[in-house]
Formats: C-alpha cells, sequence, structure tokens
C-alpha cells in the first residue's frame, strides 16, 4: 500500500511543480488564440483541472512504465519530460514540432518517453493501451500501462471490449476514467446510466469483476494512493483496475468552430454557455486543484510563500519560452507532406 | 426568395421533414441541448422535444445500430456523426448491415446517416477527410454530397422520404462560407441527378461539393482566356447520374474530374472506367483527374494547402488538354 505520508519534501514539490507546469502551457495554449491569431488552426483542447489528477496519477509511475491517454494529452507528455517547446510548436504546425507539425494537440507522440501517441478519435486509444499492456505481459518486461480517458469514452464499444479482455488476460493496465463532468457539450447526467441511476462510474468494473474505485481527482495525494494500489496490483500479475478520477474541466470543451476571420478563441464554459449554470462553475474554479494543493503545502510548512511562487515564475518563463520558440519555428516545406506513406 | 447558408438550408430541410412526418427524428452526439457541434440542429430540442432529438452517449457503432433498428420498425431517423471522420467508428453497421438488408430481407432501411466532412479548415487528419469512397463502394447505400445551399435543402428532404439508407456529406467548408436562394415553398432534389452548373463547349470538368466551386472559380478565369468550360455537378454521387456524364462527354469531347478525396481509388477512376465504356469514341483527349494527394490530410497549413486540388491546378490542367 503506498501512502501520501511516505511522500518527501522534493516528491511534494516535485507534485506541485508538474501541476503548475501543465496549468501554466494550457494557458499559454489558449492566450495564443489572442495573442498570436492564426498561429494555431484546428482543434485543440486543455487540461485546465485535470493537473491533480494526471500528476497524482504519474507520480506512481515507474520510469519505463507506458502512458496512454485521449486526445486532451498536453498535460501527460509535460510531466514525462517532454520538452514543451517541442509540444507549443507542434501545437502551432510548426516543424521543430514533436511530430515535425503533423499531428498537432490531439495527436501527440513522445515513444522516447514511453508515451507511444494519441489520437482525435474517442476510445481508440483504450484498445492501443490495452496492447500494450499485452507486450509488457509477453515480454515479461515489469511494466505497467497507465491508460486515461474521459467520460464520454467510456461509452464506445472500444472500452467495455478492451477492459474485458485485460481482465481475462489479467494484463498490468490501470484504466483511469477522467469524470470531468461533461462529454464535449454534453452534461454526463444526459449520457451516462451510472450516473443516471445516482452510481459511482467506477461501478463500470463490476461488470468485468475488476477492482473499480472513485476518487477525488482534484487532490493528487488521493489520486496518489488509489492508484498507487492499482498499479501495484497491475505490476504484481492481478490483473486491470477502473479508477474513477472526478474532477471538473475548467475551461470550454475546446476552441470554438468558427469561419474566419473571425477569431477561433475559447468561448465560455459549457455549464454557463450551454446550460446557464454559473454556479456550478464557480464552484469548481472556487475548489481550483493547484490553489487547493498550493495553500496545503505551505500550511504544511512544505513549501515557502517565496518558494511556491518562484515555481510559478519558472513555470511562467519555461512556457513563455515555448511559445517564442515555436513562434519562431519555420512552418513544415509542404512538400514533405507525402514523405511519410509507405503504402 | 430567402437567401440561405448552405448550413441553414440543410437545418431547414431537416425541420421541414420533422414537421411533415411524425416518424423522422434526430440522434447524434452533442445535438440536443448544444444544437449540434457546428449548430445544424440548433433550436430543434425546443420545438420537437427530447424525444426526437436525442442526445446519445459517443458510440457511433451502436448509434447506426440503433438507427437501423428503428428503421427497419417504422421510425426514419437521421443520425449525425460529429465529424464524417468518426463514420469509421460505425463501419461494420453501415456496411455489413445497413447497405444488405434491402436486399437480403427485401426489407428498406429508410435512415440518414450525416455530418460535416471535408478539408481546407486545418482541422487535421481526423477532421477533415472526405470518406464518401468508403461507401460508393459498398452496394446498397445512397450516397450525397451537395455543392450548393438549393441543392443541400432539396437533397436533405429526399434522403429523408428515401426509402434506402442514404450517407449525406456536408462539407463543413461550405458550411457557413456560401448562401444561395433557396424557395420557401416544399421541393426535393431527387437523388441520382446531376446538375450542370455552367455551360461550355470546350471542356467539361466533372466534381462535386467544395471542388464545385473550385471548378466554377477556375472555369472564370479560362473564360478570360477563351476557354469556355461546362462544369457538371454530380450531386449525388451513389448511384452515379452515368447519362449526364455521357452528354456532357458527348458535347465537349475533354473531361476533367476533380474531387477533394485522394488519388488512388478515387471516384475519378470509376468516372473514367464509365467513360471508357460508353463514350470512348467521343473523346479527344486523355481523361484529366486533379484530387488531393495520396496521404492523409496534413494538419500544418502549408502541407494541407499542397494536399489540396487548387484552381489553379484546375486552371494549369484545362489549359493542358484544351492544347491536346
Ligand atoms: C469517435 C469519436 N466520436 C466523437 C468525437 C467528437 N468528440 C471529441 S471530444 C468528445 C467528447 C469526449 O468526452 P470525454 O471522453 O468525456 O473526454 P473529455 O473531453 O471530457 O476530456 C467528442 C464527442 C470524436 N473525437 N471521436
Ligand atoms: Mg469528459
Amino acid at each position: 500500500m503506498r501512502k501520501k505520508e511516505d511522500l518527501g519534501k522534493d516528491r511534494l514539490i516535485w507534485i506541485y511543480t508538474q501541476m503548475v507546469r501543465i496549468r501554466e502551457f494550457e494557458e499559454r495554449v489558449k492566450r495564443t488564440f489572442l495573442e498570436h491569431p492564426g498561429a494555431m488552426r484546428g482543434h485543440t483542447h486543455l487540461g485546465d483541472g485535470a493537473e491533480a489528477s494526471i500528476v497524482g496519477a504519474l507520480a506512481t509511475r515507474n520510469e519505463t512504465d507506458f502512458v496512454m491517454p485521449s486526445y486532451r494529452c498536453h498535460g501527460y507528455p509535460i510531466v514525462l519530460g517532454t520538452p514543451p517547446r517541442n509540444m507549443m510548436a507542434e501545437l502551432y504546425g510548426r516543424k521543430d514540432g514533436l511530430c515535425k507539425g503533423f499531428g498537432g494537440s490531439m495527436h501527440l507522440a513522445d515513444p522516447a518517453r514511453y508515451f507511444p501517441g494519441t489520437s482525435g478519435i474517442i476510445a481508440a486509444a483504450i484498445a492501443h493501451a490495452t496492447g500494450a499492456a499485452l507486450t509488457a505481459q509477453v515480454k515479461n518486461t515489469g511494466q505497467v500501462v497507465y491508460c486515461f480517458f474521459g467520460d464520454g469514452a467510456a461509452k464506445q464499444g472500444g472500452f467495455f471490449e478492451s477492459v474485458n479482455m485485460a481482465a481475462c488476460w489479467k494484463l498490468p493496465i490501470v484504466y483511469v476514467l477522467e469524470n470531468n463532468e461533461y462529454q464535449a457539450y454534453t452534461h454526463i447526467s444526459l449520457e451516462d446510466a451510472n450516473c443516471m441511476a445516482g452510481d459511482p462510474l467506477s461501478k463500470k468494473a463490476a461488470a468485468f469483476s475488476i477492482p473499480g474505485v472513485t476518487v477525488d481527482g482534484t487532490d493528487p495525494l488521493k489520486v496518489y494512493e488509489v492508484v498507487g494500489e492499482a498499479v501495484d496490483r497491475a505490476r504484481s500479475g492481478q490483473g486491470p483496475s477502473l479508477i474513477e478520477s472526478r474532477f471538473y474541466r475548467l475551461s470550454a470543451h475546446g476552441n470554438a468552430i468558427t469561419v474566419p476571420p473571425a477569431p477561433t478563441q475559447f468561448p465560455e464554459h459549457e455549464a454557463i454557455g450551454v446550460y446557464g449554470n454559473k454556479a456550478e462553475f464557480q464552484a469548481a474554479k472556487a475548489n481550483d486543484p493547484i490553489q487547493r494543493f498550493r495553500s496545503e503545502l505551505i500550511k504544511n510548512g512544505v513549501l515557502s510563500e517565496a518558494e511556491a511562487s518562484r515555481i510559478e515564475q519558472a513555470a511562467r518563463s519555461e512556457m513563455d519560452e515555448a511559445v517564442q520558440f515555436a513562434l519562431a519555428s519555420p512552418l513544415p516545406s509542404p512538400e514533405e507532406a507525402t514523405n511519410y506513406v509507405y503504402a | 426568395m430567402p437567401q440561405l447558408t448552405y448550413l441553414e438550408a440543410i437545418r431547414q430541410g431537416i425541420w421541414e421533414e420533422m414537421e411533415r412526418d411524425p416518424t423522422v427524428f434526430c440522434l447524434g452526439e452533442d445535438i440536443g441541448i448544444y444544437g449540434g457541434a457546428f449548430k445544424v440542429t440548433d433550436g430543434f430540442i425546443d420545438r420537437f422535444g427530447p424525444e426526437r432529438v436525442i442526445d446519445t452517449p459517443i458510440a457511433e457503432s451502436a448509434i447506426v445500430g440503433a438507427a437501423f433498428g428503428a428503421s427497419l420498425t417504422g421510425m426514419r431517423p437521421v443520425a449525425e456523426f460529429q465529424f464524417m471522420d468518426f463514420i469509421g467508428c460505425a463501419f461494420n453497421q453501415i456496411s455489413n448491415m445497413v447497405a444488405k438488408t434491402h436486399y437480403l430481407w427485401g426489407a428498406p432501411a429508410p435512415l440518414v446517416l450525416r455530418g460535416p466532412s471535408g478539408g481546407n479548415v486545418h482541422g487535421g487528419p481526423f477532421h477533415s477527410q472526405n470518406p464518401e469512397m468508403w461507401f460508393v463502394h459498398n452496394p446498397g447505400l445512397k450516397v450525397v454530397c451537395p455543392a450548393t445551399a438549393y441543392d443541400a435543402k432539396g437533397l436533405i428532404k429526399a434522403s429523408i422520404r428515401d426509402n434506402n439508407p442514404v450517407v449525406f456529406f456536408e462539407h463543413k467548408y461550405l458550411y457557413r462560407r456560401i448562401k444561395g436562394e433557396v424557395p420557401t415553398e416544399d421541393y426535393v432534389v431527387p437523388l441520382g441527378k446531376a446538375r450542370r452548373a455552367r455551360e461550355g463547349r470546350d471542356l467539361s470538368i466533372i466534381t462535386y461539393a467544395a471542388m464545385l466551386h473550385t471548378a466554377l472559380e477556375a472555369a472564370e478565369i479560362l473564360a478570360k482566356d477563351g476557354i469556355d468550360i461546362e462544369v457538371l455537378d454530380l450531386r449525388t454521387v451513389a448511384p452515379l447520374d452515368r447519362e449526364a456524364i455521357i452528354e456532357t462527354v458527348r458535347k465537349t469531347n475533354k473531361v476533367i474530374i476533380v474531387h477533394e478525396h485522394s488519388r488512388t481509388g478515387g471516384l475519378a477512376g470509376e468516372i473514367t472506367a464509365i467513360i471508357n465504356e460508353e463514350a470512348f469514341d467521343d473523346l479527344d483527349g486523355p481523361i484529366i483527374r486533379v484530387t488531393a494527394l495520396d496521404t492523409p490530410v496534413p494538419f500544418s497549413p502549408p502541407q494541407e494547402e499542397y494536399f489540396l486540388p487548387k484552381v489553379s491546378d484546375v486552371v494549369r490542367e484545362a489549359r493542358r488538354l484544351k492544347a491536346y
């Protein structure tokens, strides 16, 4: 059993630092639409609000464990050590992007850091992650796969088919269902049978006779404990678990889909824009996981106010540099478009 | 006549069919309370209620399967894909079930599968595709790709009334960029009938959807050089209007086929074969293809531009063919 009390000061500061880096990256992505209109095209989705869940989960990880999230994917590679400048350049479709500008926001990959790749097809990666766990099992590498996906994705056949297989074969995988209350623009109360019945979404695990746990995904240390237990289980050959991590997405689903010259910036959060529920959104804002963890660390004497500010300032500089780097990076040459088709 | 956007024309068409026929209903992701990612069903839930404007979970295969089951049992479902790229998730239901049931069981499946397709919006490889050929190759499906507001409305209405399954591709680049006159009174545009979008003598461009506008623009440029272009808008790509294709070949004797999907296995190959079979002697030059490249749709803007057929490509090829 992993206990949060076992986390040393350095590790706690590491968790806070990664959370701040993710937030700062996402803030810069969002501001690009206003500060550098036209620099970023296509569909972009942010992970603000998910930081505690992402970092708490990945804090349990061994160096060579695979991380396979869905399309809302910026946060994870930041924690794995992928340079944010190359990620930003990828979002801007530039030559120095992580995928040479071929992927964009939803299609990041950094295989050298055990981040095989993400896609814009909802739930496709749940099966891919299951296959990665099969590799780990067959090769007996001791690796565990961290599979992250949304509440919406958990309605695809690919979820049910994959988790059943993983349970049958006792694969070393942890399924983290990120319940942020929305499937794009539709509230979870309109699309999830468990939710409609007043049950937690982790109840889905019962269908496969595997452990299912719901955790407060706004608290990185709670996520650390719950995911840690599932990871230990997976690594010791006892098979998969399903963790429902509950948090709230703090930005709108994605940038607006508009026709130029209308700017493609982020609209209001759906809670307000679609459901007229300002209170829900404000409550989530007031419960911002980063602010909460910061106060907790300061209260417990892990961080001083000055140290916290230094971490935040460093993240700001890092992401500022990432934006400048991305803007300065050239666009890929048009002819290169035909380079990588092999059949 | 009022001027409507392509998007508004589709919206009106579905709306009117729902008013006319209580068995018509819509289902899809975010189509109800939100009104659809592109707002095609904006306001529908207020008028028709959540029983007929259904917000679904993300489950394309079951959405199509359920629409199919409903269509076999007395309903006329109109299922939306948030992007037509995601129709791949439902491919088995469409290809193995929806397309074949009329043939196997004598049971028509009156359903419409619709949504936005097409590039030039920098959406990247999963939000820009033109997957119509996946379905053209499946006997039993009608495949519709309107290019104008008038046709979009008339064709969606005809599709909903048709007793066979229709896959309806709405080009997202056109949604709010083009407008056209659309009658207020009831009308349909018959499926399977092409339209001569421009009269000309020298050379025919056969195309559809967003590429119609590329072809028409090229035709204007070529007119200044004294090259008189005819443009045929297919409107429906399955079944193809073979008569209209042959007629224009007989008239101009030279053909360029323009489509936005990639080249290999594309519609141009099929049309070329039809012309070879039925009008070979009428040709005064090679049939020329102007298409997207054989790659996924690139994300980075200069690469997507390079990938897509352009007005300048059509103009260049037309000059070459004219001189042939
Ligand atoms: C197969 C497929 N269907 C639909 C979409 C459109 N879409 C993109 S994101 C999204 C909602 C995803 O919700 P969830 O899984 O809860 O993830 P979240 O956005 O909340 O992180 C939808 C429907 C898609 N990308 N792929
Ligand atoms: Mg969600």
